[in-house]
């Protein structure tokens, strides 16, 4: 693979669906299964166009179902793989993004949220899959979810959901929306020596003293590749260290609680906020993707008017930061929640405050961003 | 300093390329913050077409055009919904041979046609009538360098097509110089 | 479990396992490609997927190709549990989807042979479109379907394989739907090798599965076998012997036979033998000619 082809040093203008593909090509994404659905589809016509001049895979699949799949058994056959899509494709992924889950396979899942339920708004924005991202597959498991807010963060946190994807071993995804998928700036890729790269965490063990799903403190077993004379078994069942289907109640336990621990364990050091002006803030607005340029024009808004407003953007929506949610409430009087969404993340906010701040959501179906004055007035209702 | 634009026109005539290349002259080639957001789906193949161009020395949030400062309208319909849109002392510039004014929008404090259909069918390809709209706008309103403007027009346009888009960037200059000082002709005169 | 595996490894085996050594020395030669620790496996009496697995595990060394290349997919059902049997990379995914598993390792790593081994419900059902796709593309992949005509995991539904009139628990009265004629429906969609045997053709299973394996290019091999639990039993057909003894007097071999003439009717004369074996380039075949262009 040519590595010069893979990183586009230089500074461009392009758009957060091509700058999430450039990023993935930088992270050195080999392979992309991917099914074409506005508004992710740029994000496959790049790859489509640039995966040829690094030796890598693009194929268009059948359906969504077929494209998570195909991701995952290439990252078996040990390469970095990546897919996008939107709302119904992202519908479709959900029972073997939870096998990505299930069998610890590293991958990245870039959502371009547009407006549901079901066809919705295919060209426009929504923020309604942030709790299918968490809750979406069945079953128990910890997600890792980051939102940018910028084409500049596409890039960047397709680079990071890879890096954590390795780490982690499990799928990442980087939940992004319509309005920064399509946004167009500009996008600074530094040279491939500045960007910190992830290695897969293959064993060093021969296959004779492999155990595959054996771990040690930080919870995440070490990974082989198919065809090296390991001879493992990967199931969707649950199983016991060998990998095998072991179909009792000890082991469920076992393997679901290390599978969620490994992400809850580390949860601090995954996730990432942004905060502006909290400290001594009476009002902090809580915030992620589109909404939180949205929100710092709000915010900028309160403050020409007086009040003390700060910002928390998430920059990982999951794992969500319960300790500074909390800390935060016994310091102001209440939280603004803007979703583009009837309220999801907003829950999480009033969890953690557990009464002891208010929380206000500042809905919105989709379709548009919100008028930064509904911010204003939520800001000033938690204020009055 | 943030600057607000608007291009309209139709699908088909590269209004969205049109404010990729401002956008791209304005932050990889003259140092300042640009964010371009398009109307996207049906209307971006046939009928109506707008892209917004936000262009500031510090960091950008709010993408939108709120306050539309410029509005460069090359049909008939971008022109009639948007012009009324125009904030107080701002520019408007249109294509002449497709957008005729009726009345002088109040809140125009430029108020400028160029030929840029009639000029780019002149060089060769009708295509390129974007590029003449864009040197015309940025001649008039001086929001990016001109260098600039030449360097986005010549790694954004299609392999092979560069000298000719840059003649039409060029020819949009000269409109722009000649609208210009009609512009400071008749402010004197209203104002002597 | 190999002798050189060292304590971290075989704690894990069964406290109640004789030691490591004592087994190597019972050994039969086809174990060597099991999950011995795995056995005893979870199928019926009489059901043929086992056949099917110990043909499989012979043509894989007739192949000559080193086991460590080989990697076996299955979706889920009786014969999705084949994956886990075999001591070889193997996937066990989810219901229908071990075709696009499969792509995608062999796509990202195309010295491997990868055979996806699943039952008709899981390839012809759930998984029809993945089939179809990955014949058009002229994958090289190979797919064993071991076709009972039934869902057997689940207790006996019918399939999309369930021959007209047949009854299962799904269809108390018969099956009024046509059933697919797997063979042709590869076949129509491109497929460069197709066969169909019986469990009890042993020797010619195992010769297709190898010629399969060999194949550049999209191979199926459709496999009729017993499922006496079930289908047998609903259809008072006997025991699996009987199926068997079926199969001996009702199987015609009918090599490149038109695939349009391989439908399955209920208890009547079942098509066998080799159907396609063409040369066509291969979808990495392909993108190798765009990307000199």
């Amino acid at each position: 693979m040519s590595a010069k082809h893979a990183v586009l040093t230089g500074e461009h203008f392009m758009n957060g669906d091509v700058a999430a593909a450039e990023g993935g090509l930088a992270a050195g994404c080999t392979f992309f299964g991917g099914y074409p659905i506005t508004p992710a589809t740029e994000v496959a016509e790049r790859m489509s166009e640039r995966l040829p001049e690094v030796d890598g895979i693009y194929i268009q699949m059948e359906d969504e179902i077929a494209s998570m799949c195909a991701i995952l058994g290439a990252a078996w056959g040990g390469a970095k793989s990546m897919t996008s899509t939107s709302g119904p494709g992202f519908s479709l992924m959900m029972e073997n993004l939870g096998l990505g889950f299930m069998t610890e396979t590293p991958c990245v899942l870039v959502n371009v949220q547009r407006g549901g339920p079901s066809t919705g708004l295919p060209t426009l924005v929504g923020q309604q899959d942030i709790m299918q991202a968490r809750w979406g597959s069945h079953g128990d498991y910890e997600v890792i979810a980051l939102a940018p807010n910028s084409p500049q963060e596409c890039f960047d946190l397709t680079i990071e959901a890879f890096n954590l994807s390795e780490q982690y071993r499990m799928p990442v995804l980087v939940m992004t929306d319509e309005v920064i998928g399509h946004m167009t700036e500009k996008v600074v890729i530094p040279p491939p020596e500045q960007i910190r790269l992830t290695p897969r965490r293959y064993t060093r063990r021969p296959p004779a003293e492999y155990v595959p799903f054996a771990t040690g403190q930080d919870l995440v077993p070490e990974m082989i590749k198919f065809g090296e004379g390991y001879r493992v078994h990967i199931t969707g069942l649950t199983h016991d260290e060998r990998g095998y289907p072991v179909i009792n109640a000890t082991e469920q336990a076992k393997l679901v609680r290390r599978l969620v621990d490994k992400v809850r364990r580390n949860a601090e050091r995954i996730l990432r906020v942004e905060e502006d002006g909290t400290d001594g803030a009476e009002v902090v607005i809580v915030c992620y993707g589109i909404t939180s340029r949205v929100a710092q024009m709000a915010l900028e808004l309160a403050r020409r008017k007086r009040k003390r407003v700060g910002l928390m953007r998430l920059v990982t929506v999951w794992p969500f930061p319960e300790a500074r949610i909390r800390e935060l409430a016994r310091q102001v009087r209440g939280f603004v929640v803007p979703e583009i969404n009837l309220g999801q993340i907003v829950y999480e906010v009033e969890r953690c405050a557990a009464g002891q701040a208010r929380t206000l959501l500042v809905p919105h179906a989709g379709g548009d961003v919100h008028p930064p004055e509904a911010i204003l007035r939520a800001i000033e209702e938690v204020l009055s | 300093m943030r600057k607000e634009i608007r291009i309209t026109g139709f699908g088909g005539q590269g209004i969205v390329l049109a404010g990729y290349i401002l956008g791209k002259a304005a932050s990889v080639y003259d140092q300042k913050s640009a964010t371009l957001v398009q109307s996207y789906g049906p209307e971006a193949r046939g009928s109506a077409c707008a892209a917004q161009v936000v262009i500031a020395t510090d960091k950008i949030h709010y993408p939108y055009v709120r306050h539309q400062e410029i509005l460069a309208a090359m049909s008939q319909e971008g022109y009639d919904s948007h012009s009324g849109k125009l904030e107080p002392g701002g520019t408007l510039l249109y294509d002449r041979d497709l957008v005729e004014i009726i009345e002088r929008p109040p809140s125009a404090a430029l108020l400028a046609g160029v030929p840029a259909t009639r000029t780019a069918e002149k060089l060769g390809r009708r295509m390129a009538a974007n590029i003449v709209m864009l040197g015309f706008l940025v001649g008039c309103t001086r929001i990016v360098k001109k260098d600039a403007m030449r360097e986005a027009v010549r790694t954004s346009v299609p392999p092979g097509t560069e000298e000719f888009n840059l003649t039409a960037l060029e020819r949009g200059f000269t409109y722009a110089r000649e609208a210009m000082r009609e512009h400071k002709q008749t402010q004197a005169k209203e104002s002597g | 479990m190999s002798p050189s595996r060292t304590d971290s490894a075989t704690r894990n085996a069964s406290p109640t396992a004789p030691p490591a050594a004592e087994r190597t020395a019972l050994r039969h030669p086809k174990d060597l490609l099991l999950r011995e620790d795995r056995l005893p496996h979870i199928w019926c009496p009489t059901c043929g997927i086992g056949t099917c697995v110990a043909s499989f595990i012979e043509a894989i060394a007739e192949t000559g190709i080193p086991e460590e290349k080989f990697a076996v997919i299955s979706g889920i059902g009786c014969t999705g549990r084949v994956a886990g049997y075999v001591k070889l990379d193997s996937f066990h995914t989810t219901h229908g989807r071990a075709i696009p598993y499969a792509t995608g390792l062999h796509l990202a790593h195309p010295e491997m042979k990868v055979v996806v081994f699943s039952g008709d419900g899981d390839l012809v059902a759930i998984g029809g479109n993945h089939l179809i796709h990955a014949a058009r593309r002229n994958l090289d992949i190979t797919i064993i379907c071991v076709n009972n005509f039934i869902y057997g995991m689940t207790g006996g539904q019918l399939a999309p394989t369930t021959p007209h009139t047949a009854r299962t628990t799904t269809s108390p009265k018969g099956n009024w739907e046509y059933p697919f004629n797997v063979p042709h429906l590869v076949a129509s969609c491109g497929a460069t090798y197709v066969a169909r045997w019986t469990s009890l053709h042993v020797r010619r299973m195992r010769q297709a599965m190898r010629e399969a394996i060999l194949k550049r290019g999209f191979s199926l091999v459709e496999i009729i076998a017993p499922c006496s639990t079930l289908y047998a039993r609903k259809n008072r057909l006997g025991t699996g012997y009987d199926l068997m003894k079926f199969y001996h007097d009702n199987c015609e071999v009918r090599h490149g036979a038109d695939t349009k003439e391989l439908d399955i009717e209920f208890q009547q004369k079942i098509a066998v033998g080799k159907f396609v074996d063409v040369e066509k380039p291969t979808f990495l075949d392909r993108i190798g000619a765009g990307r000199k262009k």
